[in-house]
């Protein structure tokens, strides 16, 4: 389980078809992230972002075509290959997706628990470690889910994704709902962790700023596949005019502006 | 030194180790092989014991050099031993420390020291703060209910002097809803129990040869108790449990919230229509299970006391006068008002999460159910004080 080397391929998807019923949300779609990138993925409303997100993490099955995580096709691992792997990911989802009869400490404290023989001191250390880490004050560890704030549920639930330092972080989503504080802090968040543990960052966004103080990487989905993919200068010149009108759009100047 | 160390990372690369050495009161502590969480426990451990009793040192230096590999949690303990090395009187110093270790230490030492796990207070005093809890939510509870009701009240009496405002769309629907789309299950059930209690009854009183008295007991104990109960219960369950549903996630969905603002009373839009919806079907209900449970029972008599359905009528009519049926069915709307004004209340109560729905479904029907029975032994005191 040794880490890999900085830029080898780490997600590859290859001829991705998936579909619901006669509704084609991808059609032949190619995309490869590389490890120690952040890569961004944007796209309008029903593009696909988050069932490309669930079929990567096997959730949801392909019509066709291959995804290999860690240069491994989680389809045809057995249970306990599989089970090994899926340790070396962590995934925030939209809203934290937390345990709701768990307070936060044993919401973090569940892949312990599960994978790890680990003494209960040493547990709750952790747990407490995450907690700061993820900027969340440590009297959050004794609430419910449903006692946090929305922007607290989602740095809780990415403190549970990074329990296991995972060598991938998947995040849907992670700025939207927050306030521009919160939402820069989180962008901070992700670049500190990205620097201090060597994440390879998979991001589902909508939101410019994001994409622009934290990606490397940009990849644009549209047209049933990934269109684009390159850095922000690459999608700032780009000529599409879906890209054009999203990172030249009002909103994209102000982002840009700002920056 | 950084021989040693790296003998020590390749025989011991697959899990994690550490060794110390005392020299010239030089603690050294000299890390090696894959200290990744999976191996950590182990080490945890021992470490804990070392900076307990560190020995005979004024100074530690702790050795990376040798380690293959470093997370978090790794980091977490290292800084820890460090600290607390620190609060024995050592100086502590690191060695052979990478550029990404030492970016996760500075992280973890920037997290500060972990505060100590807060812990519940002893039983006995979790318990008393328990009663005082319930208690207060308990009167709390009861004062909201009464108010609660007397805001219907007004409501009420305000759509009395304007019938106009009455919403008979919503009104009509609940009424099939509660009412017609019961009648199955309240049918079955009440015939079913009839046949029962008809059954049991014959058994016993066969003993006594008094077997003609099983008429009695089922006509009396269904038109005066049990078809009222049992379809308050049927009706509690199924009905107040969906008013609580549905005004609870319309509460979630700030629906309720809209309605104020755009000037509308939930009071009225929502909640008197259900009230008055189950204070018209309840009786009516508890009519059909009054008949369906005679009907249970006299179908149980038929065929163990060979009794013929002419005598079994007849019978009934001997046995009961207007007034024991009357007693049950005066009761059915003030127990349908019940059912209807704890669900709703319930429903309003609902807070923002998901979970709270579901409590206060559960806890819509428990009390209804709870109340309901109340309230028929409080109905029970007055009609023997009332002499019928």
């Amino acid at each position: 389980m040794s880490m890999g080397k900085k830029g080898e391929p780490i997600i590859e998807v290859e001829g991705l078809d998936t579909r619901f019923g006669d509704n084609v949300v991808h059609e032949n779609l190619d995309l490869t992230v590389k490890r120690g990138e952040v890569i961004g993925i944007v796209g309008g409303s029903g593009t696909g972002k988050s069932v490309l997100l669930h079929t990567i993490l096997g959730l949801k099955r392909p019509n066709a075509g291959r995804v290999r995580v860690f240069g491994l096709d989680f389809s045809t691992l057995s249970e306990e290959e599989r089970r090994l792997n899926e340790q070396r990911w962590g995934v925030l989802f939209q809203d934290g997706a937390l345990f709701s009869a768990l307070t936060v400490a044993e919401n973090i404290q569940v892949p312990y628990r599960e994978h790890l023989d680990l003494s209960p001191e040493l547990m709750d250390e952790l747990a407490a470690v995450k907690i700061a880490m993820v900027g969340l004050r440590a009297t959050a560890a004794s609430l419910y889910p449903s006692e946090l704030s929305g922007g607290m549920r989602k740095r809780a639930g990415l403190a549970r994704a990074l329990a296991l330092d995972p060598e991938i972080l998947f995040l849907d989503e992670p700025t939207a709902g927050l306030d521009p504080i919160g939402a820069a802090a989180f962008d901070e968040l992700i670049n500190d962790l990205k620097e201090t543990l060597g994440l390879t960052v998979f991001l589902v966004t909508h939101d410019l700023d994001t994409l622009h103080a934290t990606c490397d990487r940009v990849a644009v989905l549209a047209e049933k596949r990934v269109i684009l993919v390159g850095t922000m200068d690459d999608m700032l010149r780009s000529s599409h005019p879906w890209i054009h009108e999203y990172f030249h759009g009002p909103r994209a100047r102000a982002a840009l502006a700002g920056k | 030194m950084a021989e040693l160390s790296n003998s020590g990372a390749e025989e011991a690369d697959e899990t994690a180790t550490f060794r110390t050495n005392i020299e010239n009161r030089v603690l050294r502590l000299i890390a090696a092989g894959n200290w990744s969480i999976v191996y950590l426990n182990k080490v945890d451990g021992e470490l804990r014991g070392l900076s307990a009793k560190p020995g005979d040192a004024a100074r530690a230096v702790i050795d990376l050099s040798a380690v293959s590999r470093f997370d978090t949690a790794a980091a977490a303990i290292i800084s820890r031993t460090a600290a607390e090395l620190e609060e024995q009187g050592l100086d502590v110093a690191y060695e052979g420390v990478s550029e990404a270790q030492h970016l996760l230490l500075d992280k973890v030492e920037a997290c500060g020291k972990p505060e100590p796990v807060h812990l519940p207070p002893p039983l006995y005093l979790q318990i008393i703060g328990k009663i005082g809890e319930t208690t207060r939510a308990l009167a709390a509870e009861g004062y909201g209910m009464l108010d609660f009701i007397g805001s219907v009240i007004v409501i009420a009496v305000r759509t009395l002097m304007r019938p106009r405002r009455f919403r008979m769309i919503p009104f009509v629907h609940h009424m099939e809803k509660s009412g017609f789309d019961a009648l199955p299950l309240v049918c079955l059930l009440t015939f079913l129990i009839g046949a029962v209690v008809a059954q049991q009854g014959a058994v016993q009183l066969k003993t006594f040869g008094a077997e003609v008295f099983t008429v009695n007991l089922i006509a009396i104990i269904f038109l005066r108790e049990v078809g009222l109960l049992l379809t308050a219960i049927i009706v509690a369950g199924r009905s107040g449990s969906a008013f609580t549903a549905e005004i609870g996630s319309m509460k979630m969905r700030e629906e309720i919230d809209a309605m104020r603002t755009l000037g509308l009373d939930p009071l009225e839009m929502l909640v008197l229509p259900r009230v008055a919806a189950l204070t018209v079907t309840l009786p009516l209900l508890t009519f059909i299970a009054d008949i369906m449970g005679l009907l249970g029972g006299g179908f149980v008599v038929f065929f163990m006391l060979d009794m013929s359905p002419g005598v079994y009528i007849s019978r009934v009519q001997e046995a009961v006068g207007f007034w024991t049926f009357g007693v049950g069915l005066i009761k059915a709307p003030f127990m349908a008002a019940v059912i209807a004004l704890v669900g709703c209340r319930a429903g309003l109560a609902v807070t923002g999460s998901a979970e709270s729905v579901g409590a206060m479904t559960t806890s819509s029907v428990v009390r209804s159910i709870f109340l309901v029975i109340i309230l028929d032994a409080l109905f029970a005191m007055f009609f023997t004080a009332v002499d019928i």
